[in-house]
């Protein structure tokens, strides 16, 4: 019995399959029910009243853009404050700059006034500077050779860390995301486990393993345990085992060798995690305090970072303009590779 | 059903039939290649074209009822065992030889992170149970009595942690919250993430001064609320109780924009066609976030959080710059600890008290990561 149903709605299905162009009914609507004058009215109104939703939707949602306009722009303008300030701020004069902040830092050093200067009782936010001079610069430059040597320091300290650790971390996570045994992941794991673990657990085996190695005080205190942070190996292996396994198995069917696997589609696929990465460790590393604080001991090797905060009162003045200075590679950098800095880290979180 | 199958001739094809096509079995006796034309009507093409007889039996082998004796034995003889051999031998080279050329890759990294990182844990590890680096005399677990029942560690941990507990949700809270607003198509978006993305870029040690300006006894923002009304009173807000909120400020602004960036991917992840029809069926914008955003979100919201609590320990590095070396009681973080234990030199103490914070962040870390997986599992479901 249902053989022969099947084959009844199968004709029935063909049959209609055919005549769907030519079998078309007119259904008895409310539209075709009216007369035709109320036709033409029902459909005016309508109109009338589409428009007026329309109109109604746009105005409302152009209320809230506006205040989501608003809200984007005073958060922006709240993260974009401080930097402003200090950039304006370093092409005022000196005298300025004293006469408009030196009761800030009076009340924290806590000495009493100096007599002559003329200071304002409370600080004057000034965002545009009554005479634009770059003397302020060209002090720093010209007249202050410790700055530049500190500005070396950082540099001399940066940019090994930086390009060693990469070098280091996309081997190793070329590694660990082409070979996933069970004991490889054990050690995946204590690498993330590494990369969690704050400074202050760190600082302290670091300190250790320095001054046994003998390379405490030296520049190499800080660069050696730099290179061989987790940090990047783990980002940069989830980013890897994100690469389809289809591509690796072509280039191996191909004769590929796992080195030219690794240089010529992991790498490549990879780049944009690379840039990232690269930024993110430059501003980290350009930005420390901690390890040069506790493993050099010898000022003269420190970098600019904890320089700047010991600045007092006499050089207030250059303060500003040296805060500048510093801030301005990480800022270039940003600018230039800001789409990689993005996709990077977007990639990163997704799993 | 395909109807334009050309019935009569099934039989033919190999992939059909199941069998190859180069195969002693497909070579047919020759067939007629002319196709009896016979003229029908439309009413039986079509009668013939419902009636087809189903492929049935596909495959040759799927009719047929195996026994045992189809099931090929292999006999023990001695080439079968030799290649057997080889084979094994074979694929336990090829395992060998992968595991060495992963573990070259592997090595540099490897032999850098045992010397500075493993080895010394262990060493800590040792210290920590000795009286003194130099004399190794066995102390059991004095140290950690003292580093535990120390004022000053303690009174760092609680605030380092209290720091953790305000700041990460906060931090995650409205770096989601900005995402949210950034997401819902504003103009101008890509300039406003970058906008936001500008403070992570901007080293410490050059916005110091700035917060200075802003934050001291007789800083702005002070000045500010005593032009607005008489009455303010003056707070110092470095120096009171006041200063947590300070730094968490500070935190905030420098760690927003790399969460929200995050958030921004996640939710550009979401398969638009559910948000479509959800948002057919009626569901409002907040439902629809309630119910289908945080349920995309919630894998991107741990890694957040991990994120912004490794970054809330390196919050020290701001405290520093701001106010020193011994700052305000309810800012004395675990690093400042760390770093004027060092100047004392108490190297036993100092082990200790890292061992411990290693096991406290281990505990932390995997019951997130437990967590994390068990909701992952839910979500699957």
């Amino acid at each position: 019995m249902d053989e022969f149903k099947r084959i009844e709605r199968r004709k029935q299905a063909t049959l209609a399959r055919r005549h769907i162009y030519t079998e078309t009914k007119n259904p008895e609507t409310f539209i075709t029910s009216l007369s035709d004058e109320a036709r033409e009215a029902f459909f005016e109104s309508e109109k009338k009243r589409i428009e007026r939703n329309l109109k109604r939707r746009k105005i409302t949602k152009g209320i809230i853009t506006g205040f989501g306009v608003f809200a984007a722009v005073l958060i922006s303008a709240l993260a974009l404050v401080p930097i402003f300030f200090t950039f304006l701020n370093s092409f005022m004069s000196s005298e300025e700059i004293v006469s408009n902040y030196q009761v800030v830092f009076q009340s924290m050093s806590g000495h009493a006034s100096q007599g002559a200067t003329y200071m304002s009782r409370i600080p004057v936010l000034k965002l545009i500077p009554e005479e634009v001079t770059i003397k302020q610069y060209t002090t720093l430059l010209f007249m202050n050779p410790e700055y530049l040597f500190k500005y070396w320091n950082s540099i001399i300290l940066t940019l090994p860390i930086v390009g060693g650790q990469m070098v280091v971390a996309c081997l190793a996570s070329y590694s660990f995301a082409r070979y996933r045994r069970k004991r490889r992941e054990v050690l995946f794991f204590s690498y993330i486990i590494l990369m969690l673990m704050p400074f202050q657990v760190t600082l302290v085996p670091n300190y250790m393993i320095a001054e046994n190695l003998g390379i405490l005080d030296t520049i190499w205190a800080i660069i050696l345990p730099g290179i061989f942070s987790t940090f990047a190996i783990f980002l940069l292996t989830k980013y890897m085992r994100q690469i389809p396994s289809g591509y690796i198995e072509a280039a191996t069917l191909d004769g590929a060798s796992e080195w030219q696997i690794f240089t010529n589609i992991a790498l490549p696929l990879c780049k944009n995690a690379i840039f990232a990465l690269t930024i993110l460790l430059f501003i980290d590393y350009w930005n420390m305090v901690e390890q040069p604080l506790v493993l050099l001991t010898d000022t003269a090797k420190q970098p600019l970072s904890v320089f700047l905060s010991q600045i007092n009162e006499p050089e207030l003045g250059i303060a500003f303009a040296a805060s500048s200075v510093y801030m301005i590679p990480p800022l270039l950098i940003f600018f230039w590779g800001e789409d990689y800095l993005v996709e990077g880290i977007s990639r990163s979180g997704i799993k | 059903m395909d109807n334009r199958t050309n019935i009569e001739h099934l039989g033919e094809k190999g992939e059909v039939t199941g069998v190859r096509p180069g195969s002693e079995v497909s070579h047919h006796p020759e067939k007629p290649q002319t196709r009896n034309v016979v003229v029908r009507s439309e009413e039986e093409r079509e009668e013939a074209i419902i009636n087809r007889p189903k492929p049935k039996n596909v495959t040759p082998l799927a009719s047929q009822k195996l026994t045992p004796k189809d099931i090929p034995v292999f006999e023990d003889t001695p080439e079968r065992k030799a290649k057997l051999e080889l084979r094994r031998k074979r694929h336990i080279k090829r395992r060998i030889r992968d595991w060495g050329i992963f573990t070259g890759y592997l090595t540099p990294s490897f032999a850098g992170v045992l010397v500075f990182f493993f080895l010394p844990l262990l060493l800590l590890l040792k210290t920590s149970f000795q009286k003194s680096p130099t004399n190794s005399d066995f102390v059991g677990l004095r140290n950690y009595v003292r580093v535990l029942t120390n004022d000053a560690f303690i009174d760092a941990s609680v605030n380092t942690l209290t720091f953790a507990l305000i700041s990460v949700p906060l931090a995650v809270v409205l770096a989601l919250f900005i995402a949210l607003l950034l997401n819902t198509g504003l103009p101008g978006k890509s300039l406003f993430r970058s906008f936001l993305l500008n403070p992570m870029m901007v080293p410490v040690a050059s916005v110091v001064l700035i917060w200075q300006v802003f934050f001291s006894y007789n800083g702005v923002i002070n000045g500010i609320a005593a032009q607005i009304s008489e009455a303010a009173v003056k707070i110092d807000w470095l120096k009171s109780s006041y200063a947590q909120v300070v730094i968490m400020l500070l935190f905030l602004w420098k760690n927003l924009g790399y969460n929200m960036v995050l958030f921004l991917a996640a939710l550009n992840s979401i398969p638009h066609e559910i948000l479509e029809s959800a948002a057919m069926d009626g569901a409002g914008p907040v439902k629809r976030f309630f119910k289908i955003k945080l349920h995309y979100l919630s894998p991107t919201i741990f890694f957040v959080g991990i994120m912004s609590l490794i970054n809330s320990f390196k919050i020290f590095r701001e405290v520093y710059l701001l106010t020193g070396d011994y700052p305000y009681d309810n800012l004395y973080m675990l690093q400042h600890f760390m770093n004027n234990s060092f100047t004392h030199l108490d190297y036993s103490k100092l082990s200790a008290g890292a061992i411990v914070m290693c096991i406290v962040m281990i505990i932390i870390v995997g019951g997130l990561f437990f967590a994390e997986s068990k909701f992952d599992s839910d979500v699957e479901e």
